[in-house]
Parts: structure tokens; sequence; C-alpha cells
């Protein structure tokens, strides 16, 4: 922790932005245009698994208007025998995911792409792409999935010596559990399921790329990492990295969604092949047949506790839908689960299972709501069974400074016990409830992360400065930059302004994901803005012949210190910055970290509902979370983050699933029948921020974007339970599963 | 087929342009007139990033087809602002951090700004309900209900 004044930190400013987004001129992906630009589109295979025996794209290239045509023989191939990652990404799937290559593996499915002088040239054109498919088998859900006789999506994927869709096992395993259930007096296992979700950004996918004759390429795409884009391109292009510029533009909604490319490769293509710019857009439908979402899953868990609330074991197998290619977040959810608590005896497993629908991406804290869920609901029945309050019996088992979580650490100073705390004290705990109302409480872990940051502080020659950083902010990270920059200098943070660099302007940071964006730049900013200050004292000494030690800087300034306290009227930042050519040159540093200490982030949900008995409607009525956010820089966007992440769960929970016809294809893929949460769905939603300060940060950031949807899907289903007296297994709890629990009661 | 002509007044400036039959007002706002601030997030009138205002009316133009613009008098988010001074209801979304992302922002004030126009005293319920066809991802809508609650209160203030 810093042990400066905090005049800025914490203080709810305008962000830097913020102008730009009110007023319509933002420049988000879509809004891009280029002299001589030319739109790409995609053709999508109808069928959710085949073969592809050919494809001729000889009419569609004859077509007037018609620029370029590419297909998977135009990527470059990700032999499936030999990994290669990127991140947590592999690019064997990634290539196959952008184009399909051997097979279609979902509805929706990429099998080529084209340029044209308008979009309805290019829609025509991909009409007129004859492709030779051999429709096989296909299998949609996890259960029939992992069925002996299941159509097999990959000839190369075995498990236990066979092949199989399970992709993929993780396993954490603590103390013996065995033994632990054996020292229960109550054991209580259920097994439940989740749907797949949808990310549900409002912005669909976009991109502007243009490829010069020397290969020089520009893009500018919606995403959460422009090196990310570059990286992918490259290598699914063969064009080098040097001669790739990802240009972030503003990002309308990612949630994890954002973190992998799909157009870009394919606009980088097609600009090759024609010479020009080429622009592409999703449409919503193509964003929900074949983009995100997070798995569904399947689950067991079994939980054991004495009769005076002690967890003593807890069991947990997870199956999680990857989609047509390998890799779901089964360590988000295998991990997570049972986070929260200091249990001796945990086992934790995790399945990897491809079906034919489009390859999941992250979601908001990947896999750990998924993990939670089953464990919380748990808790909540333990709980009732032997008659303690489910806050209470939280407490007792919280994690805390020195619990070796499951999954292997030791936790540092963590905030967990705090948020049960803080739970327990509020007014919301002892409110009164009506009819058919209930009220439910949860807990949830996300990890927080750090990773490779990059800043620039800048001292313009008029005294005033430009951060640059290389993580996209998808939520009001510049912000939060300003602050910390404008507390360190002793100056307003209107002064500050912060931008995100492109990939040529800025060093490599690593994406905006796992909560890692303000963590991971606060760190890089903080010694960026130090090494200005330092210069600042010396060019300060300089002028007054001193040495740079007596000079401190505060509020702004350079003052003399010791013994010449007083001598010299003090400079000022502007004063320095134009007698900086004087005192040897241009004012500003830069930092390139791999930044740790990110440390987990936990939180405490509690949520009263009512259900409408006739309707089966269940409405939240009241909804409280409470989160150790380490430290808010920017109390305004914490809570905007705790709010977004309750409202994501608010819909996964009570509504949000894709309903799939009897032919494999997702029927509902827009915002009417995808019911996301609207307007007059929600209350407000509070929060309550407890800052327990990262030790192993400047300002204490532990990251607090991705927690919020942990518990929630627990807590409302706690609370619909308490409501009604009946507990679900199955999300979401929308109006037809509810209706019929309750039929099933009369 | 040729195209069509058509005269209306956009953000208070005589406008024309050309449009296919079956081009929408979003399309032409976006890709003829430059006026991206008003965004498609669904292409179906669900989302509300589209929104705009023809003769005082919230549509999604989206839904709305460029032609039927002729004649008529169209408001889009980049004419809210008087200016460099904001609307009271974007600074309002500015202070009380009323947005995240962004993307629906512009849809969101236009609707907002056609609420206080008919109501300029709404319940809580009465925004909820009235800003039920905009879409957010990002918010959990608390911060934008407050704003607009907070401005409608500020501006009956100052109208007193």
């Amino acid at each position: 922790m810093n042990e400066m004044s905090n005049k800025w930190i914490g203080q709810r400013t305008i962000r830097p932005d913020g102008a730009e987004k009110v007023t319509g001129s933002a420049t988000f992906a879509a809004d891009t245009t280029m002299a001589g630009m030319i739109w790409g589109k995609v053709l999508r295979s109808p069928h959710p698994h085949a073969r592809i025996r050919g494809i001729d794209t000889s009419r569609a290239e004859a077509l007037p208007g018609v620029k370029a045509v590419v297909s998977a023989s135009d990527i470059v191939d990700f032999p499936v025998d030999t990994p290669v990652a990127l991140g947590i990404q592999d690019m064997r799937w990634m290539c196959r995911n952008v184009m399909a290559r051997e097979k279609a593996l979902f509805h929706g499915h990429p099998v080529a792409a084209v340029a044209a002088m308008t979009e309805a040239i290019a829609a025509e054109a991909c009409s007129l792409i004859e492709v030779d498919y051999e429709v096989l088998p296909w299998v949609v859900e996890i259960e029939d999935a992992i069925k002996a006789d299941a159509p097999i999506l990959h000839d190369f994927v075995e498990f236990e010596g066979k092949p199989s869709n399970i992709s993929g096992k993780m396993e954490h395993k603590k103390g013996d559990v065995a033994a632990g259930f054996a020292e229960a007096d109550v054991v209580i296992g259920h097994s439940f399921t989740t749907r797949p979700v949808h990310q549900g950004y409002i912005e669909p996918h976009a991109c502007l790329v243009s490829v010069a004759a020397d290969g020089n390429t520009t893009i500018w795409s919606s995403s959460q990492g422009q090196f990310m884009v570059r990286a992918m391109t490259s290598m699914l292009t063969n064009i080098p990295q040097s001669k790739i510029r990802a240009i972030p533009a503003e990002i309308g909604g990612g949630f994890g969604g954002k973190t992998i490319v799909y157009l870009e490769p394919l606009a980088t293509l097609l600009s090759k092949k024609s010479g020009r710019p080429v622009k592409m857009v999703m449409s919503r439908e193509e964003v929900m047949r074949a983009t995100g979402p997070t798995s569904g899953s399947m689950s067991t868990v079994k939980i054991g506790a004495t009769k005076d609330g002690r967890i003593v074991a807890g069991e947990g197998t997870f199956y999680l839908q990857a989609g047509g290619l390998p890799g779901s977040p089964i360590r988000g959810a295998t991990a997570c689960a049972f986070a929260p608590y200091d249990i001796p005896n945990v086992h934790s497993l995790g399945y990897d299972v491809v079906s034919n629908r489009s390859k999941v991406a992250a979601y908001r804290a990947p896999g750990a709501p998924i993990g939670a869920f089953p464990v919380e609901c748990v808790l909540d029945e333990i709980a009732e069974a032997i008659g303690m309050d489910p806050l209470e019996m939280r407490l007792k088992n919280a994690a805390k400074e020195g619990t070796k979580a499951a999954y292997g650490p030791v936790y540092p100073r963590i905030g967990y016990a705090e948020t049960v705390e803080a739970a327990l004290a509020h007014p919301h705990h002892k409110a009164p409830l009506g009819k058919n109302q209930g009220r439910g409480v949860a807990s949830g872990f996300w990890f927080n992360a750090g990773g490779e940051s990059s800043a620039q502080v800048n001292i313009t020659e008029d005294g005033n400065v430009v951060v640059t950083t290389g993580h996209p902010d998808v939520g009001g990270s510049r912000a939060s930059i300003a602050n910390i920059t404008a507390e360190l200098l002793g100056i307003d943070y209107r002064r500050v302004s912060v931008l995100i660099g492109d990939t040529a302007t800025i060093g490599f940071s690593n994406l905006t994901g796992g909560s890692r964006v303000l963590f991971a730049s606060g760190i890089v900013v903080t010694q960026s803005t130090e090494k200005v200050v330092s210069t600042l004292r010396e060019r300060a000494a300089k002028i007054w012949e001193i040495d740079p030690e007596a000079v401190t800087w505060e509020d702004g300034e350079a003052r003399p210190a010791g013994a010449n306290a007083g001598k010299f009227a003090p400079l000022t930042l502007e004063e320095l910055a134009d007698r900086a050519t004087e005192t040897g040159g241009p004012i500003g540093a830069g930092v390139q970290l791999n930044t740790t200490g990110a440390e987990g982030g936990f939180a405490t949900h509690m949520c009263d509902v009512e259900v409408d008995v006739e309707l089966g409607i269940v409405r939240v009525l009241r909804y409280t979370s409470f989160q150790d956010v380490g430290r808010a820089v920017h109390p305004s966007y914490v809570e905007g983050q705790m709010q977004g992440g309750v409202a994501q769960g608010i819909g996964w929970a009570l509504n949000e699933e894709y309903i799939y016809d009897r032919g494999g294809h997702v029927d509902n893929p827009g915002f009417l029948d995808y019911r996301m949460p609207i307007f007059s769905d929600l209350p407000m939603l509070d929060t309550v921020m407890i800052e327990i300060p990262n030790p192993k940060h400047p300002q204490g950031v532990r990251g607090v974007g991705e927690v919020p949807l942990v518990p929630t899907l627990a807590a409302i289903r706690n609370a619909v339970y308490n409501a009604l007296g009946k507990r679900f297994y199955s999300l979401p709890m929308s109006p037809p599963k509810v209706l019929e629990a309750l039929n099933a009661t009369e | 087929m040729a195209k069509l002509h058509v005269s209306a007044n956009i953000n208070g400036e005589p406008t024309e342009f050309l449009c296919e039959p079956y081009e929408t007002m979003l399309d032409v706002l976006r890709n003829e007139l430059g006026l991206t601030g008003s965004k498609e997030g669904c292409g179906s009138g669900d989302c509300g990033a589209c929104s705009i205002t023809l003769d005082g009316r919230l549509v999604c133009s989206c839904l709305m087809l460029a032609a039927e613009a002729e004649g008529g008098e169209i408001r889009t988010i980049e004419g809210m602002a008087e200016g460099d001074t904001l609307h009271p209801l974007q600074q309002k979304f500015l202070e009380l951090a009323a947005l995240q992302c962004g993307i629906c922002t512009p849809g969101v004030l236009i609707a907002a700004k056609s609420l206080l126009e008919q109501n300029p005293d709404p319940s809580e319920t009465e925004v909820r309900f009235w800003l039920a066809g905009n879409l957010c991802r990002c918010t959990g809508y608390d911060k934008i209900v407050r704003a607009v609650l907070e401005t409608a209160a500020d501006m009956k203030e100052a109208s007193r």
C-alpha cells in the first residue's frame, strides 16, 4: 500500500472516455470505415455435424462484385496431434473454430467467407458456394454425448483407451474424503444441471482489416485483447506479428466472449486476396449460433458435516460442455467449487465433454458459477438439516489466511469471513418476508489474475499527463487509472488522459480477463509514475543545483527539503515540463512486467424472491451482494461490476437457455426468445464493498469483475426453496419448470 | 430498381439522401450519413441500441425503412447535446457511472429523454417499464434508473 493521502483513490471521478460514450462519438469496431472498403460475409454450416467432402466456390467467384473467397485451405493448419498453446487456448481448436476443416461441428460453423462490393452481393455469393456435406449423426447434450453408443465427434479424442467425447479431465484432492464422510453426522448429495448461457454482449463481433501489398496489416476490432488478436491472426495467416497492427476499438461488452478471434483472420485473408479493406459484422443470429457461450453442466456434489456445523468432507464431479472442440472451463468449476471453505477432505473432479454445439468461450469467472451452484445448494440443505443459519455455518467453515485450498495454494490475507459477517449484520438479513416470498444466501470465489502488462506515462510539454496502457477497457478501468496517476502525481485527475494503446504503440499486455486489468495496470502505472516523479525531482534539483535526494514531490510540485527547505520557490509540474528541454529532455517513463500477487476474491450474496404461483414467474425483490473488493479505486465502477455480475446471474438462474430443435439447430437465436433480464425484471441491486487491501498491490487492488456472478445462481435457487419449499436441481427456474414443480405438489 | 430520394430533417439539419427501398433508417444513418452513434445490437427491435425519435416518437431505427423518413423530423444521439453542453441526462450518466461499455448508452439516453418529455416525474417502475425495450448487459440497470430519476428531479427543480 502506498503511504500517500487518498485524494483521488476512492473518488467517483468522471471517466476519461465519458463524453464520447454519451454523445455517440466513441468508435466501436462496427463504426469504423475506410476508403475502398468492401464487405465480408461468412457461409455457415446448415448441419450440426457433417464431413466436408469438397467446396466449390467457382460460381460465387464468378458473381459480379465478388472480390475474394476463402475457406479452410487458406488458413494455416494446426494438426490435431500437436498441441500449440496460446494463453489458455490451443491453436489446433482455434484454427478449426474460425473455419471448419475436416468437419462442420455445429450448426453455424463457418465453412467459407466471401468479400464483395456490398453486403447484399456477399450474401448472394455465399448462397452460390456449393459444399459437399456427408451429414453425420450428431449429439448436443452432455448426457447423450457420454453414452457408450454416442456419435463420436473426434477420432483423435480417447478417454480410458477408447474413442470418446470426454476430451479432458481435471482433479483436485485434499485429505481423505472417505474418512471425512465417516466422521460426518449428516451427508447430503444431489445431482444438478445448468444450461449453457451466452455472454450476451449487446455489440456483435465486428472488425475492419486492411492488408497492404507489402503485407502490412491493420486491424480494428472489438476484442478483449488487441495482442491476442494480433497473435491469433498472425498464427492463422502466417503474417508476422511485426507486420500486424491491431487497434482496440471501443468494446461493446465482452464478459469473456471476446477473448478469442472469430472474424479477424477471415477478414485479413479476404483483404489480402482482394487488395481492399474488408469489414465484417456479425448479425445477432450469428452471435447466438456461433460464438460463446459458457458450458452447460451436469454435476454431482456430496457434502458431509458434523452436528455442530463443521464441514468434514466435500466431493464433486462436474461434466462441462465444451462445444464442438475441446476446452471447457473445468479448472474454474473444480477449483472454485469448494474454495470459500476450510474443508479437511475434498475431492473435486471435472470432465470436458465435446458435443455438436458452438465452442464455448470464457464467461465471467469461467466455470466458477457452475462449480459453486451445486455446492452452495447442498450447503443450504445441510444447514437446514442440522438447524443452523446458513450464514453462520458458512462463517464457521470460512477459509482464512493460512487455509490450504483443495486446489493447491495456501491463502494469504483474504476477506471471505468478512463478507459473511457483513451479510449477517445487514438489515436485509432480518427484513420480514411475505407470502410466497423467500430469502437465500450463497458464497463464491474467483482466482483473479495478474500477468503481462505495459504502461507508458508521459508528461506533455504543457505539464499535463498522458497514460497509455494495453488492456481494453470494458467497464471504466481508464477512470481508475486516472485516479491512481493523479494520486501519485498530486494533481487534479482531469489533467490525466488515459488511452488504450494499439499493438504498435504500447508493449505487450495480456487480454482483459481474469479480473486482471486494474490489478496489473495499477502496478505498471504506479511504477511508471514513480519513475516520472523521480525524474521530476532530478530536474528540480538540477535547476536548484542541489542533490535530488534533497527534493520532495508533494501536491504536484517539487519542493526543496531538509537543509534546503524554504530556500527555493517550489517548481510545479507545468514549470518543470516547460523547462524539460534545458534540463535533460522529454519527461516520461514506461514499465513492462509480468505482474504477480493477484489474490482471490470472495463474495456472499443475499437474495429475496417472490414466486407468482399462477404464472410460475420468479421475481427478484431485493438483492444485496457483499464482496471483498481489496481496494475500490473508483467505487462506482466497482459497484457496477457487482451489479452487472448479479444481473447476469439472475438471467442464468431464471430464464436464459438455448432451445434446440429436433434437427440440432438453435431455435432461439435472438434477444426476443433468448431472454436476458430487462429493466422491468430487476430491482435496485444493493452492494456492500468490503475493503481488505491486497498486501501485494500498491493500491491494494484484488480484482472485482468476475466473482459477483459466482454466488448468484445458488442464492436465487435457495431463495426459491425458502419461498416454495421446493428444491430445484436444474436451471433455469423458468416459468414452465416452476409451474411443473408447483403442480407436482398439488 | 433505382434508389429512392428522401428529404428529412435530421437533428435540426435539412438532409437529403438516396437509399434502397429495403434499407433501414439505421443502415442509412450509419453507412450513408456517418451518424454511427445509433448502434445495431440485434436488428430485430429487441435491444433498443438503435433508438431514435421520428416526429417526437421513440422508434427502433432498425425496424424503420429509411424511405419512411420522407418529410419527417429525426433526432439521434448526435443531436442530444447542444454544442459542447451535454443534456442533463448525459451529464448525470457520467456523474453516476450509469454506463460501462457504453454500447447501449446512446439508445438508452434517447429513450430516457423521450420518457422525460412525456412524463417529467416518473416513478422507478415507470422508468423501468419505459426503458424495458433497451437492453444493457453491463450495469444491471441500477445506476441507469437512478440517473434517470435524479435527472428528472433536477430538471423539475430547475424549472421551478
